[in-house]
């Protein structure tokens, strides 16, 4: 019955230590119950009531702080717990009837690795238990990480990190956080809080932000300047920074500039997918001076030659991924090309980097695409491609490991299917959305590529019987070759 | 497995019936209800223990004759017989259900009284809650008996057995069969080590070592009701007739005629169509699209399964070739899909919402009534949408692509509005909404269950186009549309203004422009669907090809870094 309550109160104002309640049949990823202080509470002296903890744990949290808890001083705190802790436990041990197991002789590490696997709620239940809980309770090592999410009731169904938990965080556990990502809806008011609290995050060291928009993506609806200064505060402040994730946000040059100014040495993941405000100078500023960068994702109307070369330079760490975005703004649109030289150069330099383009392109849009070798590993085309540019895919991606087609024309993919097959001799996983193919054709397809296919997605509706199979042969014959149960996928039908 | 039951709920009811001069011993040996046993026949001849038995029938779904197990055996040995079927106007005025799906309800229970005043009997439409009507009846008409057929979901099955109890305190004895689906749910959820299946391929496979489907109970006729008899009164039309939409409050001034009109009849005579088409096979064998099968078709079956009107056991064995003794999957397929989704459902009440259902994945849906009204109202600006939702309007019905195709545009495609309030829209115009298929089916098509492939959202403009390349199905629904050529007609605000001049319709004045760049909403909305299935430590596609930085090796950190850092792999299974 408590734990249940305490379940309920969690979703209330905890960041839960998932995204609830998984697909599996299981309660979900979450950890299950701890020893918490409900277990044993013959030893413990305190097992008041949730309601009475609740209102502990208030107190406890709008006590002002004592001590300034700077990163230096925290060995020595250590040191005091664990004196003040081991008082207690002599305390404890006179009056302990029982005398058998002790909670308060658990050492501190034990009890922080136990409170690392609880919600934030249950630790701050587990905080009221003695003295020496509490302490354990306010740890750095236990604020590194936190996830703020911002939702209104009117723009989303879910629950919004509580207010005073905020406040709390700002106030005592700001200089703790490394980890840091905030979860907006669609609305501008959670923007808004997001950007709030950035601002105040002056005396912080983050390791990693992300602004993550769970929904429409809101932060493009605040007044640039106004979200440009809380997002500075943090570049300015944090020094540190190794990973930012700012997709869909109104960054611009400027703040790039000053992101690189103080952040250069430890930059090594930056995306930036959707940022109509950053030039393709803005973004080669960073490319020149951050040599540690191994990760970045933008849209293609950034990515130049320059750029490739930038990344490529001897100065600079071998890139991992390098995420590309092709998205049109007006049908029609043209695309600048990148030249094959640049292309080879980033494969000189970083052997093993791969590259992932997500088109969102019409049909008559890829004029300048796949007209030379570019080094693609995983590629994606969102909307409808013709069977011509899929052809020239074939022949233009040797690095191909992953491809995704949602749609294509009115005619099968069958020859584009077997020269890919032929030509991409690394490919291991490819989807197929509204793609019709002839029965024949995917099984040659999976035939040609074997077992090296670890992923293979196509749906029944779009298989075209012939003459040699039909729907029934063909999930036997696919898993023949690719040694293992495979079947098309399945859409109801009602 | 009876040690698990208490003995109070064991119980055996014995009673005689006088037929043709000999005495007839029925003992039905039932574990809560349900019988288990019978042992009908045992000859005797002890005249002094004869009662008198009344019986109820109660219909809910199953409004039907044919293969209708529970009603038959409630007339077994019964003096008189009432078939009732409950309904609260003042609940109906105000429920969420539209107007096709009632007019579609009302015309099954006419039917169903024509078809009983064929065997001397009538239909009693009671009007009322059943908690409140049972009681009455028990007591008025001095029932002995009431039977009705297995309600699977979790709100039929508390319902049902609140009305047991009060039956058992009125000394009624309750009778009840399972004939809404093909199988025993519970036997192939203990098949299944206790839970529900939650891929459909487990589900076949669970399917595929269950025995062999039951045949269909015999048709009631005049024979099987026998010395059963029902009483009628003067006033019968008065207090029990069925309903009129305007006695419902409905405004049925300017009302079209049914295209899928209620009944059993009707859905027998359809069955019929059906198995003549000698193309139906093949039909069944491509589920696929054209312009043809988006239109209501003279021998579609889905609402006439919903209601009950047609048996999925007659269907299933009529289906049959004559060489094999089980038809083809792929003639029954549609049939187990409805079974796959009731025997999901059948344990979870919260199968209809996202919080707190277990097997939903939590996704971060906006809440946006705008856009959901100019969805469910057909004003999306994408023709394609547009016609559906008008279709489903007006007719009640759209074909399983469709509904793909609008599912997907309201919930991971484009709009990202939850799928729960699509459900809502479908359980007001969809005949063949049903609790279970209805919920079920909009959590796999917005990938918020059942581990399904998410990468690819189906276009508003390319799959109509694909299924219907000459557009008159727009044009038939939306007739502003008509004088678009085919080239423009899915995406009309990409036409000329000469060609929407000509077409004497200006796209953002007579119809809307489109409501959401498609190519940038499937690009946030894709990689949305990527993020929170990456955090799914559940999920068995997490292993995909995720390097992890040095920066974020901290385990504290692992779940920001999830979704902070670039994840190359699309797919995840």
């Amino acid at each position: 019955m408590k734990r249940g309550q305490k379940r309920g109160e969690k979703q209330e104002d905890g960041p839960g230590p998932g995204p609830g309640p998984g697909p599996g049949p299981g309660p979900g990823p979450g950890p299950g119950p701890g020893p918490g202080p409900g277990a044993g509470s013959s030893s413990t002296s305190c097992s008041s009531s949730p309601q009475s903890c609740k209102r502990l744990r208030r107190d406890d949290l709008d006590e002002p702080e004592q001590k300034q808890q700077h990163q230096h001083e925290e060995q020595e705190q250590k040191q005091q717990h664990e004196e003040q802790q081991h008082k207690e436990q002599q305390e404890q041990e006179t009056y302990n009837p029982v005398g058998g197991a002790n909670w308060v002789r658990l050492p501190q590490e034990i009890l922080l690795q136990i409170f690392q696997y609880l919600p934030l709620l249950d630790r701050a239940f587990a905080s009221q238990v003695c003295k020496g809980w509490n302490q354990v309770f306010h740890m750095p090592e236990l604020w590194r990480c936190f996830e703020f999410e911002l939702n209104q009731p009117a723009s989303s169904y879910l629950k919004a990190t509580h207010p005073d938990l905020i406040k709390q965080i700002i106030k005592k556990h700001s200089n703790h956080l490394q980890y840091v990502s905030f979860k907006v809806d669609s609305s501008t008011e959670s923007a808004e809080a997001a950007c709030d609290i950035l601002s105040q995050l002056v005396n912080c060291s983050l390791k990693t932000l992300g602004l993550i928009s769970t929904a429409r993506p809101s932060f493009m609806e605040l007044p640039k300047s106004h979200f440009i200064s809380a997002l500075t505060v943090v570049f300015v402040n944090s020094k540190s920074l190794s990973s930012l994730k700012i997709d869909d946000t109104p960054v611009d040059d400027p703040s790039l500039k000053v992101l690189v100014a103080n952040n250069s040495d430890t930059l090594k993941l930056l995306k930036m997918s959707s940022c109509p405000h950053v030039s393709p100078a803005g973004i080669l500023c960073v490319a020149d001076q951050c040599h540690g960068l191994r990760e970045l994702a933008l849209n293609y109307h950034l990515l130049s030659d320059e750029l490739l070369l930038a990344l490529s330079s001897e100065r600079h760490v071998h890139l991992e991924h390098l995420r590309i975005d092709v998205v049109s703004e007006n049908p029609g649109q043209q695309f600048h090309t990148i030249k094959k030289s640049s292309w080879e150069a980033m494969v000189r330099h970083s052997p093993k980097f791969n590259l992932v383009m997500y088109f969102f392109l019409y049909e008559d849009e890829f004029g300048p695409f796949f007209r030379d070798e570019v080094p693609v590993t995983h590629l994606y085309f969102g909307r409808s491609v013709s069977k011509e540019v899929l052809g020239r895919v074939g022949l233009t991606c040797p690095r191909l490991v992953e491809l995704v087609v949602c749609a294509n024309g009115l005619r099968p993919l069958d020859e584009e299917l077997i020269r890919i097959a032929e030509r991409c001799q690394h490919l291991s996983a490819i989807g197929l959305g509204e793609c019709e193919v002839s029965c024949s054709a995917f099984v040659e397809f999976v035939k040609m590529c074997g077992r090296r296919l670890s992923q293979l997605s196509i749906m029944e509706e779009v298989l075209v019987p012939d003459h040699k199979y039909g729907l029934d042969d063909i999930h036997w014959e696919v898993s023949k070759h690719l040694g293992r149960v495979w079947f098309p996928d399945m859409m109801p039908t009602w | 497995m009876t040690n698990s039951y208490k003995i109070s709920a064991l119980f055996v009811h014995v009673h005689v019936v006088k037929e043709a001069g000999y005495y007839f011993f029925l003992a039905n040996l039932s574990i809560g209800g349900v019988v288990i046993l019978n042992t009908g026949g045992l000859k005797k001849r002890t005249a002094h223990l004869v009662m008198v038995v009344n019986t109820i029938h109660w219909f809910r779904k199953g409004l039907r004759l044919h293969d209708n197990p529970s009603l038959l055996d409630s007339i077994a040995g019964a003096d008189s017989l009432r078939c009732v079927y409950i309904l609260d106007p003042w609940f109906a005025g105000s429920s969420n259900v539209g107007i096709n799906r009632w007019r579609f309800l009302l015309q099954c229970l006419e039917d169903l009284d024509a078809s009983l005043r064929k065997l001397n009997s009538r239909l009693f439409v009671i009007r009322g809650q059943p908690t409140d009507v049972f009681p009455r009846l028990f007591k008025d008409w001095k029932i002995t008996r009431l039977s009705y057929e297995y309600d699977s979901e979790p709100f039929g099955k508390e319902r049902d057995a609140a009305i047991k109890k009060l039956a058992s305190e009125a000394g009624v004895e309750v009778t009840v069969r399972i004939s809404h689906t093909l199988y025993d749910l519970d036997k192939i959820i203990e098949l299944n080590g206790g839970q529900s299946p939650l891929t459909y391929k487990r589900f076949q496979a669970l399917i595929s070592t269950m025995d062999a489907v039951e045949t269909p109970a015999e048709t009631i006729t005049a024979e099987i009701m026998g010395r059963c008899a029902t009483p009628i009164s003067d006033d019968h039309d008065e207090k029990f007739g069925v309903l009129s939409l305007e006695e419902l409050g409905f405004e049925t001034e300017g009302l079209s005629s049914a295209v899928w009109p209620g009944g059993e009849s009707e859905a027998l005579t359809r069955l019929e169509r059906h198995l003549e088409r000698k193309a139906w096979v093949a039909n069944f064998e491509r589920p696929r699209m054209n312009a043809n099968s988006l239109l209501a078709s003279p021998t579609g079956l889905s609402p006439y399964l919903r209601f009950g009107c047609l048996s999925c056991r007659h269907f299933y064995f009529n289906s049959q070739t004559s060489t094999e003794s089980v038809p083809p999957l792929s003639l029954y397929g549609q049939l187990l899909w409805r079974e796959f989704f009731y025997t999901a459902a059948t344990n979870n009440p919260c199968f209809d919402k996202m919080e707190g259902n277990p097997i939903c994945v939590q996704i971060p849906w906006d809440r946006n009534p705008e856009a959901l009204a100019k969805w469910a109202e057909g004003r999306t600006g994408f023709p394609w949408i547009d016609a559906i939702m008008t279709q489903l309007r007006q007719e009640g019905w759209i074909h399983h692509l469709a509904r793909h195709a609008i599912a997907c545009f309201l919930t991971r495609g484009d709009l990202w509005i939850s799928w729960e309030e699509g459900m809502k829209v479908f359980e007001e115009l969809l005949l063949d909404a049903d609790w279970s298929v209805n919920a079920g089916s909009w959590m796999w098509l917005s990938c918020s269950s059942f581990f399904q492939q998410f990468f690819h959202c189906y276009c508003p403009v390319g799959f109509g186009r694909r299924t219907d390349p000459n557009g008159d199905y727009i044009r038939r629904y939306l007739p502003i549309l008509r004088g678009f050529p085919a080239k423009y007609i899915y995406d009309p605000w990409n036409a000329p203004e000469g060609v929407q001049k000509l077409a004497k319709c200006i796209i953002g004045v007579h119809y809307p422009k489109p409501m959401v760049n498609h190519a940038e909403a499937s690009r946030i909305n894709i990689e949305r669907m990527k993020q929170i299935y990456q955090q799914l430590t559940c999920y068995r596609g997490l292993v995909c090809l995720c390097t992890q930085l040095v920066s974020c090796s901290s385990s504290s950190a692992g779940k920001i870094h999830s979704f902070i850092c670039v994840r190359q792999s699309i797919i995840v299974t």
